[in-house]
């Protein structure tokens, strides 16, 4: 009797009905009565000074505005901006939202409005007058870059770039072959569907229930009990549907401190949602600075590297990411000086997005191998093979796993890369040029602590419970498999449970970890509740599994087998019968392997290849064809995996060609704070995007030989795509998004200007 | 928002009376109500006329011209027969703008007095002297990539947004419009104004003026024309430069040409003396060059925008080409052809 897989087949969303009918409830559409009260924001109009007058007079006087909150009225909260620290803050002072008068950026909240509609709330915001005194701000990173730092405290679970190997600036001047640039690229915000938003229910105990848009309920929790000096019972979070967040809801924004602040003082249930403008006011991927150094000899063997990033963040935070470390990971050389910096300035905090660090890295070092390559007049691709590493040289570990050659393999060949010419312009069709690039990627594999419980009944339903959020990211649908396959149940008798504080703790869903993490704690509490159902099973004498131990039975449609004698078995239904409990409950957990930890290191790869056409004259670029070939563990499902993928693809198309957020060093405060002018991707940009997965079997980095799949699709895209566009038109465009008038070098590089 | 009166007025007559300084005619709304919501439009009451009758009609006359209602969509204007059979260039610059949601909604009188795209116009927390006269324009000198390279002030560089409207300036079309005293035909060269010292006045309109129609003079270009529109994306994005060409060919030679340029000024910008050039000319490429210059004589860029020079020389080229060629751009394909 063969058993049915589930886990590694391709599942429709088990949540996607409920999201295309709207029975799926996202954070501001829970409690829409006319009890819950409505809040709005007022930001500052300057980046840096304090607020010398703030009258919100003719804002009081609306009908139907309840209050207005300033720093002059506000309830008292917590004092020291220690209780303010979130779970995965960085080191410094966190924002405390109305603390006094001083303002640390342009878009920092100074008022908030709380009236019984949102219109009301939104209009009276406007009649708000404040008086500020600004001070000089500084906005600008190039201009910032001679006082740029290594910082003092290290953000936790980011490594710092590792201590040079060798010296690299001698080997680098006795290299035959050098190539050496800087590379810019630009911020952008994020820019998720549903924008953030909290919305606060205070029942009649006093007690808060709290629908937050947060990558996962403990850290909301965590926060407003830190910060308003609550009782763990005296807060639940709940937030079963997140509209994407990638990373912007890692950590607890302003809208979630506002109302909480507003439904604590007036003792009554608040909404805040942003509007889209707003959400340029909370966090954003910082504009970042390389300089990179390759030497090689003439057989193109690196011989040394150097690669320096400098990242903009806040005055208030060292916000830092992983963004060198990259290059040396992914090729070896004897020579090594790696060192990651920031500038600080007057504008929010930067927070993690999608690979934070891992694309702006890349897209320095893997756009520099390409132009060494040109230097060496070699094939692009053959370059990084040659220099490709077996050994995590960063961290000085074997790999768990890195099948990053076999996908190289499968990609160059489904995308052709055989009949690439060496030479740009080689190709072209009418009035457009053909190019095409390819660039390396690679991000961590990990685990991090994650508690699951699973509930079997005499029907054979099955509920699984985490607290982890589903960001869109597929995690319901996976869990369902998971648990489905573990109990020989089908999909639609699993129900899982996510985003909810009362279920077992898990962390934030960030850093790809959750498929992994989650997974295995789910796959955990599946195998402890086997074991008590075999016991079940096991109960009657004349039970046909009587001696059975649990790696000797399967359970599989509704029955526990025994492999050897398949006639051998017993339905769930006679289990519980016998066992005569009427649910099987049982807890799982997981979490990293502190001995595998020590010595290996983990990571997905992967191999970008894309297909640019551009037109000569105008600059016009579309990318018409990507094959991303990933190397990432076990696949659990191919087709949410490859909507994680396709995603991440898209948005490398995006950073590439069109995401740009502009500040306006003047007023230092970012302009185009819509989606109508921060442009994104749209239909017409995207067209043929292949994924494919390259077998990768790894029991070191997860019990399920998963690694996660949340973050590799971004990694190489953008560069690849840079890659592409110079093998089309020999023009090397080292500064991101690669708009029209660069293409066409119409616009002056920033960085030479320097 | 600020509230609002609505209104809902049953006849032109009752809407035109009804119009006040602080009152603002409500077509699709898809760009006031946003600016409402912005805090930048505040009209004291809105005049609805989506309802009213006698405007949402396209008919071709005698002399062949082709005369649109204020009230038809962009969407409808852009599938109907006759706009599709006589002006083709009217539906690609149409179809290029916007998405298929926006141009359900919004009017052919609206999109006529749709607003810049300013940065700066938009957030209330910046200076802006078309918003806010005497505010300054930090514009100048800030963020100033999608900003006006032709025709600009001291007190302001912003640019018309419309796609539609380039195409109807190259077309020589006419906004008929009726006040208080009676009906009045605008030439689009006159419809709308650079901005001088007064900034906050998009168009030559009254106060109490409404459009009812748009008139489009009848033209013999066939297939030799097009709307090129170059941006940050290929769609759903305002232009960098446009370019609405017409161009009608008389055995080989050119008799008759119009070319508008879009994403470069306060108005659409036509330069009667750049289309001269080349009538009695056949289209050569090596003249495009001289009409690309004559249009842009007199250019200057604020920083972010100076690539707009080069970019509109080359797309003007192009556009002349692909309108002498009979190979219009589409808005369809996925690219530039």
């Amino acid at each position: 009797m063969m058993h049915h897989p589930l886990i590694g087949t391709p599942q429709d969303r088990v949540d996607g009905r409920a999201k295309v009918t709207g029975a799926a409830r996202y954070v501001a559409d829970f409690e829409t009565g006319a009890e819950v009260l409505h809040a709005h924001v007022l930001n500052s109009a300057i980046a840096t000074g304090r607020i010398r007058r703030i009258d919100t007079s003719r804002a009081l006087a609306v009908p139907g505005v309840v209050e207005v909150f300033t720093h002059e009225n506000r309830p008292r909260t917590a004092w020291f901006s220690s209780a303010y620290k979130d779970d995965v803050g960085p080191p410094g002072k966190p924002l405390r939202p109305l603390y006094d008068a001083s303002i640390a950026y342009s878009g920092e909240p100074v008022a908030l409005v709380v009236a019984e509609s949102y219109e009301t709330a939104r209009y009276a915001a406007n009649l708000i007058e404040v008086e500020y005194e600004a001070k000089p701000h500084e906005t600008d990173l190039l201009k910032q870059l001679p006082n740029s730092y290594v910082p003092k405290k290290r953000r936790s679970g980011i490594n710092p770039p590792p201590r040079p190997k060798g010296s690299a600036a001698s080997a680098l001047e006795n290299a035959p072959v050098k190539h050496v640039a800087r590379y810019l690229i630009a911020a952008e915000h994020h820019n998720p569907m549903e924008t953030h938003a909290t919305t606060v229910i205070r029942e009649a105990d006093g007690k808060l229930l709290i629908h937050d848009k947060i990558q996962g309920a403990y850290a909301t929790k965590h926060y407003v009990c830190s910060v308003f000096g609550l009782s763990e019972d005296a807060v639940r979070v709940v937030s079963p549907f997140i509209g994407g967040a990638f990373g912007s809801g890692l950590r607890p924004h302003y809208q979630l401190f506002l109302a909480v602040m507003a439904a604590m003082a007036l003792e009554r249930s608040v909404k805040l949602v942003l509007t889209r403008d707003q959400q340029f006011t909370i966090a954003h991927r910082p504009e970042t600075w390389n300089e990179i150094a390759l030497g090689a000899k003439p057989d193109g063997t690196l011989s040394a590297i150097r690669h320096k990033a400098v990242g903009s963040t806040s005055r208030y935070e060292d916000y830092q990411e992983a963004v060198v470390n990259w290059t040396n990971l992914l090729y070896s050389a004897p020579d090594v000086e790696l060192e990651y910096e920031l500038v600080q300035l007057d504008i929010e905090t930067p927070s993690d997005m999608r690979a934070p660090g891992a694309p702006l890295g890349a897209f320095a070092a893997e756009s520099a191998m390409d132009e060494l390559a040109e230097k060496l007049g070699v094939d692009p691709l053959a370059l990084r093979l040659h220099n490709d590493t077996q050994i995590d040289e960063v961290m000085n570990k074997y790999h768990t796993s890195k099948e990053l050659r076999a996908a190289c393999q499968l990609g160059a060949e489904r995308f052709g890369w055989r009949h690439r010419p060496l030479a740009p312009r080689s190709m072209r069709q009418g009035r457009e040029l053909i190019g095409w690039g390819l660039a390396f990627g690679a991000w961590e594999a990990q685990m991090q602590k994650h508690a699951a419980r699973v509930m079997l009944d005499a029907e054979g339903h099955c509920t699984v419970g985490v607290a982890t959020a589903d960001l869109g990211t597929g995690t319901y649908t996976i869990l369902a498999q998971i648990a489905a396959e573990a109990l020989g149940l089908s999909m639609n008798k699993v129900t899982v449970l996510l985003g909810d504080s009362a279920l077992p703790q898990a962390p934030v869903s960030g850093g790809s970890w959750t498929a992994a993490s989650a997974g295995s704690a789910v796959h955990d509490a599946c195998a402890r509740l086997k074991a008590e159902l075999l016991l079940a099973a096991q109960t009657r004498n004349d039970s046909p599994l009587v001696g059975a131990k649990l790696e000797e039975v399967m359970f599989d449609r509704e029955r526990i087998v025994l492999m050897r004698d398949p006639m051998r078995a017993v339905s769930l239904q006679a289990a519980f019968a016998a066992g005569g409990r009427p649910r099987i409950v049982a807890d799982g957990q997981a979490g990293p392997d502190q001995l595998t930890q020590l010595r290996y290191s983990s990571h997905t790869h992967s191999a970008v290849f894309v297909e640019a056409r551009v037109d000569e004259e105008l600059g016009q670029v579309r990318v018409t064809r990507v094959v991303s070939a990933v190397a990432a563990g076990r696949i659990l499902n191919p087709k949410t995996a490859r909507s994680q993928v396709v995603g991440g693809v898209v948005w490398g198309i995006g950073m590439a060609l069109h995401e740009e957020a502009m500040p306006d060093h003047n007023l230092g405060r970012w302009m185009n704070h819509n989606i109508a002018e921060y442009h994104i991707p749209v239909h017409a940009d995207i067209h043929e995007i292949d994924v494919i997965f390259a077998e990768e079997k790894d029991l070191l980095t997860s019990p399920l030989g998963v690694k996660g799949l949340g973050e590799i699709g971004i990694v190489g895209t953008a560069a690849a795509v840079a890659n592409a566009v110079w093998h089309a038109t020999g023009r090397r465009v080292r500064e991101l998004p690669m708009t029209i008038d660069k293409v066409l070098g119409l616009t002056p590089a920033r960085t030479e200007a320097r | 928002m600020r509230p609002f009166h609505y209104e809902r007025p049953r006849g032109l007559e009752e809407a035109i009376a009804g119009k006040t300084e602080a009152a603002r005619f409500l077509g699709g709304g898809t760009n006031l109500i946003d600016l409402m919501k912005y805090d930048v439009e505040r009209p004291a009451s809105l005049l609805d006329l989506t309802r009213l009758e006698g405007l949402r009609e396209v008919e071709r006359n005698g002399e062949g011209a082709l005369r649109i209602g204020a009230l038809v969509t962009n969407a409808d204007a852009a599938a109907h027969p006759l706009v599709r059979e006589h002006h083709p260039l009217l539906a690609d610059a149409i179809l290029a703008g916007a998405t298929a949601q926006l141009r359900n909604m919004a009017t052919m009188g609206g999109n006529l007095l749709q607003r810049t795209r300013c940065y700066y116009f938009y957030d209330r927390q910046t200076p802006c002297n078309k918003r806010e006269p005497g505010t300054g324009c930090p514009a100048k000198d800030g963020v100033n990539r999608i900003h006006a390279i032709l025709g600009t002030s001291e007190h302001c560089i912003a640019t018309h947004p419309s796609d539609m409207c380039v195409a109807l300036a190259a077309l020589e079309a006419v906004v008929v419009v009726r006040g208080p005293s009676g009906e009045r035909r605008i030439r689009m060269e006159d419809f709308h104004r650079l901005p001088g010292d007064t900034p906050e006045r998009d168009t030559t309109l009254d106060a109490r003026e409404v459009v009812t129609a748009i008139e489009i003079p009848a033209g013999d270009y066939g297939r030799h024309h097009t709307y090129l529109k170059l941006r940050d994306r290929l769609s759903y994005a305002f232009a960098l430069v446009s370019v609405a060409v017409a161009m009608e060919l008389r055995e080989g030679r050119i008799s008759r040409l119009r070319v508008a340029l879009g994403g470069v000024a306060h108005k659409p910008w036509r330069v009667k003396e750049a289309e001269a050039l080349l009538e009695g000319q056949a289209p050569e490429e090596e003249c495009f060059g001289a009409v690309a210059d004559r249009l842009l004589q007199g250019a200057r860029g604020y920083g972010h925008n100076d690539f707009k020079i080069g970019l509109a020389r080359l797309a003007i080229a192009r556009a002349l080409h692909q309108a002498a060629a009979a190979a219009p751009q589409s808005h369809v394909a996925k690219r530039i052809a």
